[in-house]
């Protein structure tokens, strides 16, 4: 007899774990530290920390998520805020209008944003910069506004209440009660924003960027079949999206243990 | 002239509504002196709490005024108001620990680094947890939380103190422990203290004075002693401590007669005037049977620690009794009430009675009505006892009447009432609000869509927050012409 188990359910996404996720990660590391014969090798490992191309690409990469996030923060927070403490009734309803964009995909987005653009710019090429800026913020910005709702709906009115009554401003409530209660939302909307900003090479091409980002990095290697400097590039990114990951979880972490 | 019994805090004609249409609070005047510990006591959902956010400034009053030392607060920003507030949940802030929650309000107020710990220590000596800066709030317990509530708030010495429910999240025991406490700390603070609260007997032990409310409405505003003693009407009675409500009619020389029987009272009201008589089930003396005022069989009897309840049976009517000494049920025995302890609320003879126009008349029907929720005919012999129909017209002295337009009131007795479980049929449907069990019946106020009540008795128990249909027999509702 066929006995039925729980655990044979897990057995097709196993199978995808092995093949699509552990066996791609072991053949990047493999070609990390490997030359181009196959033989044990830190040559890409020191080519990409003493490149300026690698590095430049790596501190360009970071400028462009950070000033992406920063953005995106400073947009989404009142917005959040408004939604989540205001006085609409139906508050549900107008978030729906801000998340609205993340059901159609990006590219068509960003394809429509562009015309806007060109409208308002003339021709996108002399503001690369910004219009990536503006592309990815457009892009990411409701992966900001939703963990910041959910934080902030979360937060009892009783807490800003009882800031207001102990003589605390309503500014001076935002700044001392509202803000560092949910610092577990701006944390995971960061960590929403932060990493794919860095490697989101997809946008930079549509706007006529042709500065490298780590993705863009990433891919000039390998569509020049250099598995190796493509394969460390890769994998350092991975340790550094795992580092933040790490970090990011345990400052939430923290906050939620205070919040709750 | 010592001032010492000035108003601190006075609220006058204060109305609140969320949605433009009803009233959560309906014309709320209060005084409240300085350093006085008063309660607001009530059902939830009676509008005490709306109270307390209003004077806090949480929320504005539709109308009227907040006076605060003469001034009007009602507009304020609650920053702006030397008020505090203890908060049901307590609101302590997670993310400071147990010194910076205290200095909270020192903080904002630029204090003397010094002066601060110097208040921080004493508040919480004050609430007995010295030591406790650097504790972070969450290991704290839920009495622990309570008493640092207390301190972030006090130790702004405010005029006044605001306590929504702080002691609803305790145990018993904590519970009782926080009370006496509480007005200890009253005593030595000399702050004026609101405290709001649904428990009657946390507001007889705490309280100089207490307000009772019901629906958006001060039922009695009086001393712990004048509200147990006096209470003002049957919700009172019913709502603070247990009490055996009977109706009844007024007779001569203080006599009034209800449960079957006829009593001395102490009050004084004209013969034939409808009450309630209310009797404390501690002030019922049971002796032999036969004996007494009333004679009954008891029906049940539990133990309560200090007392049995024991419920006897009189005929129709049940009396709740709480004595010492335990009777088997089945025994027959007698019940006495000395006059002192039999209180008599004139019956509100503004219930169930409705301002109505009277519509066209015709011969099949009667004459058109309509008042409150319903539409109906009348007989004219009710109004015109004189008229004659001529012709199909209401003739009085061979002048034809004209009934359009014509005011009248149109009542009814409770017990003329019936209720039905489909709300659909009968003249009405509502929600039952409030009942109150009257010695046989129950007496149930029901409140229809459009602010209306229709108070009905019946026999049955029903269940708070049903819809039911209200049904008059046609023949049984009265009619009076308006002045």
């Amino acid at each position: 007899m066929f006995k039925f188990d729980r655990k044979q359910l897990a057995i097709p996404y196993a199978i995808f774990l092995v093949l699509f996720v552990i066996l791609p990660l072991l053949v990047v590391i493999y070609y990390g530290f490997t030359d181009a014969d196959g033989h044990l090798s830190f040559d890409n490992l020191v080519f990409f920390f003493s490149s300026s191309k690698t590095i430049g690409t790596l501190l360009y990469s970071l400028v462009i998520a950070v000033v992406v996030t920063v953005i995106c923060l400073l947009m989404a927070y009142p917005v959040a805020l408004i939604l989540a403490k205001g006085v609409y009734s139906r508050k549900h309803s107008f978030l729906m209008v801000f998340v609205l964009p993340m059901w159609i995909n990006f590219t068509l987005r960003i394809t429509a944003l562009k015309e806007i653009l060109t409208l308002l710019e003339g021709n996108l090429a002399y503001h690369q910069f910004a219009n990536t800026i503006i592309c990815m913020v457009y892009d990411f910005l409701p992966f900001m506004i939703m963990p910041l709702f959910n934080s902030l709906t979360k937060l009892d009115d009783s807490m800003i209440e009882a800031g207001r009554d102990l003589g605390a401003t309503s500014f001076q409530t935002l700044i001392k009660i509202i803000l560092p209660l949910s610092v577990p939302g701006i944390i995971s909307g960061i960590t929403m924003v932060f990493l794919p900003a860095m490697t989101n090479y997809v946008v930079l091409d549509m706007v006529y960027n042709s500065t490298y980002i780590m993705g863009s990095l990433i891919g000039s290697y390998f569509s020049s079949y250099d598995w190796n400097n493509g394969s460390i590039i890769s994998a350092i990114l991975l340790i550094l999206i795992g580092l933040f990951t790490i970090i990011t979880n345990r400052l939430a972490g923290d906050g939620e243990r205070r919040v709750s | 002239m010592a001032e010492i019994s000035k108003n601190l805090i006075e609220l006058k004609h204060v109305k609140k509504s969320y949605d433009g249409k009803t009233n959560v609070i309906e014309e709320f005047n209060l005084e409240v002196k300085e350093g006085e510990f008063v309660t607001f006591l009530g059902p939830s959902g009676c509008g005490k709490t709306t109270i307390l956010r209003m004077i806090g400034g949480f929320d504005t009053p539709t109308a009227g005024e907040i006076l605060l030392q003469g001034a009007d607060i009602s507009l304020l920003p609650p920053d702006k108001r030397p008020v505090n507030t203890v908060f049901q949940k307590y609101a302590l802030f997670p993310h400071l620990n147990v010194f910076d929650n205290i200095a909270f309000g020192l903080k904002l107020k630029k204090t003397d680094k010094k002066i601060m710990d110097q208040k921080v220590k004493q508040a919480l000596e004050i609430v007995d947890l010295e030591g406790f800066e650097k504790r972070s709030v969450n290991t704290l317990s839920g009495g622990q939380q309570q008493r640092i509530a207390i301190a972030r708030a006090i130790v702004n010495e405010p005029k006044l103190l605001l306590l929504d429910e702080p002691l609803s999240a305790l145990d018993y025991k904590m519970r009782k422990e926080m009370q006496l406490e509480l007005k200890n700390m009253h005593k030595k603070l000399g702050i004026t203290f609101i405290f709001v609260t649904h428990d009657q007997e946390e507001a007889l032990t705490m309280s100089d004075k207490i307000v009772v409310m019901a629906d958006g409405e001060i039922q009695q505003i009086g001393t712990p002693e004048e509200i147990y003693n006096e209470p003002a009407n049957v919700f009172v009675a019913d709502f603070i401590g247990e009490s055996n409500i009977f109706n009844g009619v007024m007779e001569d020389g203080k006599k009034a007669s209800f449960a079957g029987s006829i009593f001395q009272t102490v009050d004084d009201f004209e013969k034939g005037k409808k009450i309630d008589a209310v009797i404390r089930p501690e002030d019922v003396e049971v002796v032999a049977p036969g004996k007494g005022q009333l004679d009954g069989e008891v029906t049940s009897a539990d133990f309560k620690g200090t007392f049995y309840v024991t419920f006897v049976q009189c005929g129709n009517y049940e009396m709740e009794v709480h004595c010492l000494a335990h009777y088997e049920p089945g025994t027959k025995v007698g019940l006495n009430v000395i006059p002192d302890n039999i209180h008599i609320i004139p019956y509100d003879e503004a219930l169930n009675h409705y301002e109505g126009v009277l519509g066209a008349f015709d011969e099949n029907n009667g004459i058109a009505v309509k008042f409150a929720d319903i539409e109906t005919y009348l007989d004219y012999r009710k109004l015109y006892p004189s008229a004659t129909v001529v012709d199909g017209n209401l003739t009085v002295n061979g002048e034809t009447l004209v009934t359009e337009g014509v005011k009248v009131i149109a009542f009814y007795n409770p017990e003329d009432a019936t209720m039905s479980d489909n709300a659909k049929e009968g003249l009405v449907s509502g929600k039952i609000i409030s009942f109150y069990y009257i010695g046989d019946h129950y007496s149930y106020t029901i409140r229809s869509a459009s602010e209306e009540d229709y108070v009905v008795d019946d026999e049955y128990l029903w269940n708070q927050g049903d819809t039911v249909g209200v049904s008059i027999d046609k023949d049984k509702l009265q009619y009076k012409l308006a002045e």
